[in-house]
Parts: structure tokens; sequence; C-alpha cells
């Protein structure tokens, strides 16, 4: 028994057989868990902060609030805090945003825009798959929080608009919840089918949806 | 079980003398099972696990009984290897299932179940304790009334409905005696009493019949064919011995240490609910809500003080999805992101309890400094319904639901 003692596998990581993947944080999404940067600590005083933004829900686990101070003159990113209900990902990704937007002199907004789930997952030594969506929430809740900025600070033209379009007539599916499935891991026309059973009954909604899923891929995943 | 794997190696089904000692130890170790849960050992079948049980429960009364009916009842709290096999009965084999909610604590009204009886119905299936939230449920008065509906309807003992109850979480701590309980098919197994992995074993009540759902050699009366695993199935029968044997005088030392825990809890932490009524309680389950914080993000910060936990949030399971068992005591998805459980042990003592409290307080206060929510619970109103947290979209579980099948 001695013998098969010894050839036991005591580390603590688990690796998926078939992809490879780790189950584990990386240590930077576990740095930036336990030791989350730029967090709101204190309630902030009436306009201590150019603009604030908030997205999810607590129903369905994932929420999320940012609060800005921005440069007028220079467009730049100044502060950035946040707070965050959600699970370790969730947490970690948006430390990690926090710092990616307000690192140097702070980026300008149209940069800070250009942030992409990916890249986030990126700094942070990639996530686990089923983890993925977790990290989106933060550019979303950016894009909510400058949107509220460019409408308070007179530039209503800069606001970016992003609504709800239903896509398959027949069971009420939207562009938002192609995004969602995409995000979830499918990659093409049947992995969204399987998911939301789009287009299965409304043919016409086909070239759209397979648009829709080539956006969003590239747009998270980036070009193949 | 040890000399099992080499000394005593034979094969069961063989006729040499090492298969006859391998044979001797199968027999001794069902003997002693069924002594333990009050059967003759004819009416034990081993196989692979608890979930192999349930799924041989359910599949094969429900194939072999087909002809007298196609109803099948259970609840909605029951562990998947009961769900997913009524699901799949349902859609795949032309059954009607009737899943029934429990009550708020938990526990099912065995009069819903009763209420829910008809001509057709062949199997009932109801688990002895919940392993999420450790509620006990009226097996007892669900079988009284099951033979009383026999008896008005002129069904004899072997005649359909059968009644059947996955006793995996109370192996350790519950009267495990199937004519007391008034049960038909009893899964009970390794895994939850401190036995080995990879065995479970079915009580049939003679007289009654299966559909089996492995086929070979006919092993276990052809009801599970496969050679036995023998060293699993020795270390499950003394597992089991042991687990009974001390049942009593542990569950009194974890009563109190559960009472303590969950009494430390509310204390020194706010907005916590107890998910599960308090009194039909396995004394190992604690099982609790934390508001405004999620718990996936709670396990990994316990899991770096050395303290192991598990949560019914969507953001722990393989399938994002909360957990049903959560859901299913009627409060908000909230609850189920933010639940937490922990279970007792043998080796579990006072000074461990003191210790996770304080560092689940310490963790708490930080996510919740973190967190933005800041929930309300002085209007009771808004905690009625999953829905009340749902500002915009729906929550993807939801979502797949509602989406009909291929």
């Amino acid at each position: 028994m001695t013998q098969i003692k010894k050839k036991i596998n005591l580390r603590s990581d688990v690796m998926n057989q078939s992809t490879g993947q780790s189950w584990v944080y990386s240590d930077i999404v576990k740095d930036h868990f336990f030791n989350p940067r730029n967090l709101l600590l204190e309630n902030p005083r009436t306009g201590e902060y150019d603009a604030v933004g908030e997205v999810g829900s607590p129903a369905c686990g994932d929420v999320m609030k940012m609060w800005l101070k921005i440069d007028k003159p220079s467009d730049k990113i100044k502060d950035l805090k946040w707070r965050t209900f959600g699970c370790g990902s969730a947490i970690a990704a948006t430390s990690m945003f926090s710092l990616m937007v307000t690192e140097g002199d702070g980026l300008k907004i149209n940069q800070a825009i250009k942030i992409k789930p990916q890249d986030i997952m990126k700094r942070l030594g990639g996530l686990p798959e089923r983890k993925i969506h977790c990290s989106v929430l933060a550019d979303k809740a950016f894009r909510k929080a400058i949107n509220n900025y460019f409408r308070d600070s007179g530039q209503p033209d800069r606001i970016i608009v992003e609504s709800g379009r239903i896509i398959d007539k027949r069971l009420n599916i939207t562009d938002k919840d192609i995004e969602e499935a995409v995000l979830e891991g499918a990659r093409d026309l049947a992995g969204v089918q399987k998911k939301l059973k789009a287009g299965v009954g409304d043919k016409e909604a086909i070239p759209e949806l397979e648009q829709l899923i080539r956006f969003y891929a590239e747009k998270y995943y980036g070009k193949e | 079980m040890a000399p099992y794997f080499f000394e005593i190696a034979g094969n069961p089904s063989a006729l040499h003398l090492d298969g006859r000692k391998a044979k001797n130890a199968l027999s001794l170790a069902r003997q002693k099972v069924a002594k333990i849960v009050n059967a003759d050992p004819g009416e034990i079948i081993f196989c692979g696990s608890g979930t192999e049980s349930d799924n041989l429960a359910i599949l094969g009364v429900a194939r072999f009984y087909k002809s007298k009916g196609n109803y099948l009842i259970s609840t909605n709290i029951e562990h998947h290897a009961v769900l997913n096999s009524f699901e799949h009965l349902e859609k795949k084999e032309g059954f009607k299932i009737s899943i029934l909610e429990v009550e708020k604590n938990g526990i099912i009204n065995a009069e819903k179940i009763l209420a829910n009886i008809k001509a057709g119905t062949i199997l009932i299936s109801v688990m002895y304790a919940n392993n999420e939230i450790g509620t006990i449920q009226p097996i007892r008065q669900i079988a009284k009334l099951i033979k009383k509906w026999k008896a008005d309807n002129n069904r004899g003992p072997l005649e359909p409905p059968f009644f059947h109850t996955d006793a995996c979480q109370a192996a350790g701590y519950l009267d495990l005696d199937v004519k007391k309980l008034g049960v038909d098919l009893m899964t009970l197994n390794g895994s939850k009493i401190y036995g080995p992995k990879g065995v479970g074993m079915l009580y049939l009540r003679r007289g009654l019949n299966l559909e089996p759902i492995v086929f070979g050699g006919g092993q276990e009366k052809g009801l599970r064919s496969g050679t036995e695993n023998l060293a699993g199935i020795v270390g499950f029968a003394k597992a089991l011995g042991l687990a009974q044997k001390n049942r009593k005088k542990e569950t009194a030392r974890l009563l109190a240490l559960r009472d303590y825990f969950f009494k430390r809890i509310l204390k020194n932490i706010s907005k916590t609910f107890i998910n599960g009524d308090l009194i039909n309680r396995l004394p190992n389950n604690i099982n609790v809500s934390i508001l405004d914080i999620e718990g996936e993000a709670v396990l990994l910060y316990l899991d770096e003080a050395g303290i192991s936990a598990s949560t019914g949030s969507a953001c722990d399971s393989s399938r994002l999805e909360p957990s049903h068992v959560i859901l299913a005591l009627g409060r908000p998805y909230e609850y189920a992101h933010g639940s937490l459980r922990f279970t007792l042990g043998k080796q579990t003592v006072k000074e461990e309890i003191d210790y996770t409290v304080r560092a689940l307080k310490e963790t708490v206060e930080k996510l919740r400094q973190i967190s933005p929510l800041n929930i309300q619970i002085r209007n009771k109103q808004t905690l009625v319904g999953k829905k009340v947290f749902i500002q915009s979209g729906r929550p993807h579980w939801e979502r797949k639901k509602l989406s009909p099948d291929p």
C-alpha cells in the first residue's frame, strides 16, 4: 500500500482532460479576487464622480456598478471605481478592467470603449471556459457609465445605442439572446440553435442569425 | 476490504476455490446488509453507485410494469439521479410524470402524494433525506397512505403503485428498517457513509420485478449483470454496519454542533436565512442563504482558509443554473446564488465550527464591501416569488426551459 500511496497525485489543480484547460483560477485572477484594485470603499458624495453605470441583475447572479471621473479637455479616464456582486471571475475581471483603463495617464474614452472581454481575459491569464460570460459585464457596465457621461456632459451624439432587436419572430429571440448564447460557448448556427432553438421555426431569420453570430464571436473571441 | 484486491481475488461466479472464497465473502456482505435494513439477503441487489441504484429502481419498475399504467410520481427536490430518470421516461418512453412541489420548509406533504395517485400510477419515488438541505421526508407516512390507497382500490401488495426511496443521505443517521419504513425499494450507497465509492445497493421487496438496465452474465439474479465489485461490496457492508451502529450517538453529538453552528451564523451574520426545516433535518447538514453576496466567491475565500463548503449558486455549477432544491423552497433566485452548505462529519469538533464562523463572517464582510447590492428585507413583499429581482432580461436558465424541444 505504501507504494500506491506515493503515486497519488496531490496537486490541487485539475485539468480538463479533453481541452487541457484548467479548472481553477490563474494566480492573477486570484490576486485580483483577493486584493481587488480600485474598489469603491466609501459611498460617494453627490457630484464626486462624473458618471455612474450599473448592469446585471441579482436574480442572474451578477451585478456590476462603476463610478467614473473624466477629464473633459483630454477626454481621458482619470478614475474608475467599482463594486461587483458575483463570482470570483466577475470580481477579478472588474478589478482588472479598472486597472486597464486607468493605467498611466488614463485611457481616452474611445480607447477604453474598445476593450473587449477577451482583452480582460488575456490580462487575467485566462479564465475557465464556463466562466467567460462573467467577464463580459465589465465592458457593459463601463459603456453604460460612459453613455451616462455623454448624456450629462452635453455630448448626446456620442451615445452608443444598443437595444434588443427581435431576430427570430416565432420565439421572440433578440440579438441580446444570441450574444449570450455566443458567450456561453456557441460559435456557429448549429451551436446557437442548440441553445436557443433560434431559426428553427423562423427560417427567414437564419441569414441575420449567422451574421450576428459571426459578429459576436469575433467581438468576444477575436478573429479565428 | 483490502484482502479482496489480491489475496481473495477470485470471481464470485467461478467454481474454483478462489471463486468460492469470493462467493462466500459476497454472501456474507449481503447477509450483513440485509440484516441492517431488516430484509432477506435475496432482496439485496448490489450495483455500481447510488445513481445506478436509483436508475435501476425507476427505469426498472416503470418498464416492467408499464402494462399496468404509465403514471410516475416524485418531488421537486430529488437528486438528479431520480429527476433525470423521470425526465427520460417522460421524454423518450411516453410515461406521464408528476413532480410534486415541496412545502416552503423543504418537506413534501404526504397527503399531496396521496391526492396525486391515480389508477395508472405504478411508481412513487421520494428521497429519505435531501442531499442539499438535509430535510427528512415523511417516508413512513407516505408509505401508510399508499397502503391505504391500495387497500381502498383492491390492490394487493405485489401490485403497483410501488414506493421507492433514495436513502443515501440518511444512511449514517436514520433508521433503515425497510419494514418499518414501509418501502418497496430502497437505494443506498457507500460514499455517504465513509465507505468506498463505486458501490450502490438496491433493496427490492420479494415478489417485485424489474427490467434490468445492464445486460450480461446474469449476476445479481439477472437484475444487474457484471462481475461484482467484491472489495467495494465488502467495504460497503462494513461501512454501513459501522454507520448504523454509531448512528444514535453520532446523531446526538452532531445535533448539538449543528444547532450551535446555526445559532452562531445567525448571530454573527446579518441577512442570513436557514434553508429547509430545522427540526426534520439531518444532524450533519447546514444550509443558509446569505444576501448581497454570491456563493462561489465565498467558497473561494473559505477554501483559502482551508474550509470546504458548497453552494447552490448558478456560478458554481457546470450548467450555470441555480440549485433546484433552493429554488424549490419558493424563494427568489438571489437566495440560491447566496446559498452555502456545510456538512459536518465524524471528525468535526466545536473549535472547527468557531473557526469556520469567524472565517465566514470575515469573508461576508469583505464581499459585502465589494458588492453593490443592499437588499432591503424589511418589506416582506419584495421577498415573494422568484422574479422580484429581475430588472431586465430573463436569466438564461429560464430561457432555456422556455425553448421547445426539437
